[in-house]
């Protein structure tokens, strides 16, 4: 069993050092007829830029992307510097030059990967799914009889920010780094997907789905794992089952077929404003000129915000949203797990998220007050401030930099839900309404609780769920996104989580069940 | 300003502090020599096994003590002298107080086995055992075999704790069967074989006669009595229950018996002197409970009761139903009310084992009013306030076990067995209950 994991490491890893490879592999070639595409489909007016392109990089060979996007994107300032000179402004083109690299090198690429998609698949997905079930699917006999899974958690570089946490680390964030800012690099990923992506959409990958994709593989794979480790917790595999699919049939599959069908691309799960560019211009203009199934989409989303979110929230807790569909609360639950108990648990550290959360919550309702002000009002600034320049900002700061590189490259430093607890407006929102008013609460047992400190270690949302449970308190804190592991790993029985009455919800409790009934009333009545 | 001084940094001690912290203005400090900031005794195994870090087991960040201005003092109390309200450090100090409360716990037993105080022999109580092992016993090389002796719930711990790190036990208790001085038959055999699932070699009816050194003082092997066989080990765990920690207060004026002896106010002999928890010897026990209590609970509610005493509200130390609860490896167990391993001559028990899970109960009641008197549960979480509210209500054995669906207290979606334990009490009693259905209101109603 133990060869059979170890194996599967190589195997995985194999795979592994293909797909970091990749972005600085293959051949790259773009023939004139290519080029004249690209130059339609991007309506490039700037002929400085085509001749620069026709006589440098049109039938010439190059290896690998860091040869070619040099060239590229110094065409492009070469020729937006000239254009700005001699202020002919419709020239101008003003695709970001990875986007442009991202586009010539999508159609240059002729080499070995080109041509072998398959066969590479199966040496960067193939290998690293292979591989990693091979190492997870052991764990079935290795774990042993039902019971918490936590041996080792603390003494193994992995799961206790040792070397091998930090690499994933260095490993997630530069992967993020890619995706964000540095696309023309993930040429070669797209090209091992574009088979599926042409079977779903019609249309050869983009990094985008590169991202979606793996971020599937991914939650499935480490789902397994999930299912492994907590088979005899029966919330958990429902949890986890509910994750994985709203992520692979809401958020992959159904747009990917609507944009098949001509329809907008849209994630029905992905509530604003986590889904913050929902009401910006381009969107809500694309979704008026879509028809029906635009203005359905439209007013989905907004009924989802406002509707659908609280009262579900009001019965069950966030949780609903946060640990049974959101995507990044699946890839949290799956991937993460491993990383849970790096959480900080501290009161400066809650201070901290309330300030941030509350304040990204602040930034997009104002963010989106602005870009609905401009929308109707047809004007491109609100009190001289362009809303432009505010969108560009948060799709920067928030939405790339926060919620996908800290977001989820911190995993193993600072545990799996940095971007939910500390960055997310929406649960920022749901947390308003299950703090305020809502059935949900982890129940405390009674005077049960011998303060040992599992569940608030293994407390993702950084919750100090002991301070609760041993004054015999039930918890009921806007953060909690009601996972239920610290129920799971409670090793008394102590925690519930559960929909009840809102009477005494909230209990503040000094004297603990099973002392003296007198002192209980003389004490917790005040 | 009055000044409380209070030995042991333990729950029972540091529950004193805070409730005279919020009741008061008094100066308080807190002597422990065992560490700087208190921990959770309860959580020691998680930090051997990985689950947890040492600070992880603090259930209060460091500033917590500044901010409540509860004193923190690490030093050994050597001796007590009451008439001059003062006591004496082992580095030479001393302190005076006002009131002084002895918190000092457990320490555990040793029964003169000769070699009991080899390298390599440990306890498994203090931070320091816990230190010990880590050295004695890292992994299974440095570890080839330890011994467990004593059959009761920190020696699972231990053998839990060992079994992480796959190093082999052997675990000899003096029972005919684990833990059957609590547990009734049915579940003590259930939780022996659970011990051997888990590859222990669990030695039932076996007493440990010497434990054997080389010649540097190392634990080599051990002797046992019944057999005289000898067992290769490294490390000798002694498990067999824990005695009060109070040693140095021999040469004192405080009235001892095994431990502080106290009045039902938590007084001892002494005016201004008080004990509490596992230290405490109530000079008559209190109901069914004995007269020394070594459990986190009750060394909690000593300290919630004393801080009313020390505050001027002088009152008795008067604990509510009886309830406990441990973990035996994988299978979670609680109590509420009273079972007894040997069922008294009033006691009926009903028990129902899941065919094939490691999950059962076993609830007692009166044979002649059939009043419910207390419920054991393995593998099946209860709510401890529905079974408080039957037992003070006096509920009989057929409500409890009609409306045992409220008592559920497993995470959703988990199997229910309400339905399954309501037959067989049918069939076994001649009954015709219904289950009730879960009812919120009657779970949550506070009369
Ligand atoms: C491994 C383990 C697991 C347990 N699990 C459970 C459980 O699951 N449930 C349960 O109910 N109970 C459990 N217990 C028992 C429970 O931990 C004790 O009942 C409880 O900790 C006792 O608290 P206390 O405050 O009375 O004393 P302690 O926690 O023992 O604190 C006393 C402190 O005083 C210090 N001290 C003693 N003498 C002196 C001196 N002369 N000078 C200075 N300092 C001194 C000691 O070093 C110690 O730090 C467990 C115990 C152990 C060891
Ligand atoms: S409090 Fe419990 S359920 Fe809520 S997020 Fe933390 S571990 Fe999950
Ligand atoms: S895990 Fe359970 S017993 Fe431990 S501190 Fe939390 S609620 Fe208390």
């Amino acid at each position: 069993m133990k060869a059979i994991k170890n194996i599967g490491l190589v195997i995985f890893l194999i795979g592994l050092a293909f797909f970091t490879a990749l972005p600085v592999l293959g051949t790259f070639n773009l023939n004139e007829a290519n080029f004249n595409t690209i130059i339609k489909e991007q309506k490039i007016e700037s002929d400085v830029f085509i001749n620069d392109i026709k006589s440098n990089i049109v039938g010439r060979d190059f290896n690998g992307m860091q040869s070619l996007s040099p060239k590229i994107s110094k065409a492009l300032d070469n020729a937006n510097e000239n254009h700005t000179k001699n202020k002919e402004w419709d020239k101008k083109i003003y695709t970001k030059s990875s986007a442009m690299a991202a586009f010539i090198g999508k159609k240059s690429a002729n080499g070995f990967i080109a041509n072998n998609k398959g066969l590479m698949w199966l040496l960067t997905f193939g290998l690293g799914i292979i591989g990693a079930l091979m190492f997870i699917l052991p764990n079935v006999i290795l774990l042993g009889k039902k019971g918490i899974k936590n041996d080792g958690i603390y003494h193994q570089s992995a799961t206790n920010r040792g070397w091998i946490g930090w690499m994933v680390f260095i490993f997630l964030v530069s992967f993020y780094l890619v995706l964000y800012f540095a696309s023309e690099y993930a040429t070669n990923w797209t090209l091992l997907v574009d088979p599926i992506s042409e079977a779903l959409s019609g249309n050869p990958a983009g990094h985008w789905f590169v991202y979606g994709f793996m971020y599937c593989t991914v939650m499935t794979v480490m789902a397994v794992r999930m299912y492994i480790k907590y088979r005899h917790n029966i919330y958990q595999v429902f949890r986890t089952t509910s994750v994985l699919f709203f992520q692979i049939v809401f958020a992959f599959i159904i747009p990917e077929i609507m944009v098949r069908l001509q329809m907008p691309y849209y994630d029905f799960k992905n509530a604003f404003p986590l889904d913050y560019d929902f009401f910006f211009q381009w969107n809500l203009k694309e979704l008026t000129n879509t028809g029906g199934i635009g203005i359905f989409i439209l007013v989905w989303g907004i009924a989802l915000t406002l509707v659908v979110v609280p009262i579900m929230v009001y019965f069950f807790g966030k949780r609903w949203y946060c640990s049974w569909v959101c995507g990044c609360g699946g890839l949290a639950e799956t991937l993460g797990d491993p990383y849970r108990q790096h959480s900080d648990k501290s009161l400066f550290a809650w201070k901290v998220e309330r300030y941030l959360v509350h304040g990204v919550l602040v930034f997009v309702i104002v963010m989106t007050a602005m870009t609905l002000y401009s929308f109707f009002s047809d004007t491109g600034t609100v009190l001289g401030i362009k809303t432009s320049t505010v969108q560009s900002i948060y799709s920067l700061v928030i939405g790339s930099i926060f919620a996908g590189v800290i977001g989820t490259g911190f995993y193993p430093i600072f545990g799996n839900r940095v971007w939910c607890r500390f960055g997310c407006p929406l649960a920022a929102y749901l947390g308003f309404v299950q703090r305020f008013k809502s059935k949900f609460r982890i129940t405390t047992n009674g005077g049960q609780c011998i303060s040992c400190g599992n569940c608030s270690t293994y407390c993702e949302m950084g919750i100090d769920v002991r301070a609760y449970a041993q004054k015999g308190e039930n918890i009921v804190r806007s953060s909690c996104v009601g996972c239920g592991v610290c129920s799971a790993v409670c090793p008394r029985g102590v925690l519930k989580l559960e929909n009840g009455p809102e009477d005494g919800r909230i209990n503040p409790t000094e004297i603990l069940l099973g002392n003296d009934v007198d002192l209980m009333d003389l004490v917790n009545q005040k | 300003m009055e000044h409380i001084v209070i030995i042991g940094n333990g729950i029972s001690g540091v529950t004193l502090a805070r409730h005279i912290r919020k009741l008061s203005d008094k100066k308080i400090t807190i002597i422990s020599a065992e560490t700087d900031y208190f921990f959770s005794r309860t959580a020691i195994m998680y930090v051997y096994m990985g689950h947890m870090k040492f600070e992880h087991t603090q259930p209060y960040e460091n500033w917590f003590w500044k901010k409540n201005r509860i004193e923190l003092l690490k030093a050994y109390v050597q001796e007590v002298d009451t008439d001059n309200k003062v006591v004496q450090f082992a580095d030479g100090g001393h302190l005076n107080y006002d009131k002084l409360i002895i918190a000092t716990g457990s320490k555990p037993n040793k029964f003169g086995w000769p070699g009991q105080d080899l390298d390599g022999v440990i306890g498994m109580y203090h931070k320091q055992d816990l230190d010990r092992l880590e050295v004695l016993a890292p992994n299974n090389k440095v570890c080839n075999r330890a011994v467990i002796v004593g059959g009761g719930l920190i020696g699972i711990e231990l053998a839990e704790m060992l079994n992480s790190r796959k190093i082999p036990i052997t675990f000899l208790v003096r029972e005919d069967s684990f833990w059957n001085g609590v547990l009734p038959k049915g579940e003590s055999q259930m939780i022996n074989n659970h011990i051997k699932n888990h590859h222990i070699d669990l030695r039932l009816s076996t007493n440990l006669k010497e434990i054997k050194s080389d010649e540097n003082g190392r634990v080599t092997s051990v002797i046992l009595e019944e057999t005289g066989e000898e067992l290769a080990c490294n490390v000798v765990g002694l498990t067999a229950g824990v005695t009060p920690n109070i040693d140095f207060l021999k040469s004192s004026k405080i009235e001892l018996g095994r431990g502080v002896k106290v009045n039902r106010f938590l007084e001892t002999n002494i005016k201004d002197v008080f004990a509490i928890g596992d230290c405490a010897e109530q000079h008559e026990a209190i109901g069914n409970r004995r007269p020394i209590e070594a459990v986190w609970y009750t060394g909690r509610m000593m300290g919630e009761t004393l801080a009313q005493t020390i505050c001027s509200n002088r009152i008795e130390y008067k604990p509510g139903h009886w309830f406990n609860s441990a973990k035996f490896l994988d299978i979670e167990y609680q109590t509420y009310g009273w079972v007894f391993a040997k069922p008294k001559d009033y006691e009926t028990h009903f028990h129902w084992k899941h065919h094939k899970e490691d999950i059962c109960i076993t609830a007692a009641f009166h044979k002649d009013t059939n009043e419910f008197l207390g419920i054991n549960t393995f593998g099946i979480r209860m709510r401890h306030e529905i079974f408080d509210k039957w037992l003070t209500e006096k509920r009989d054995m057929n409500h409890v076990i009609s409306y045992l669906k409220d008592a559920n207290f497993d995470p959703e979606f988990y199997k229910v067995y309400e339905s399954d334990i309501l037959k067989q009490y049918n069939t076994t009693f001649n009954t015709n209950l219904t289950s009730q259905k879960k009812s919120w209101k009657r779970i949550f109603s506070k009369t």
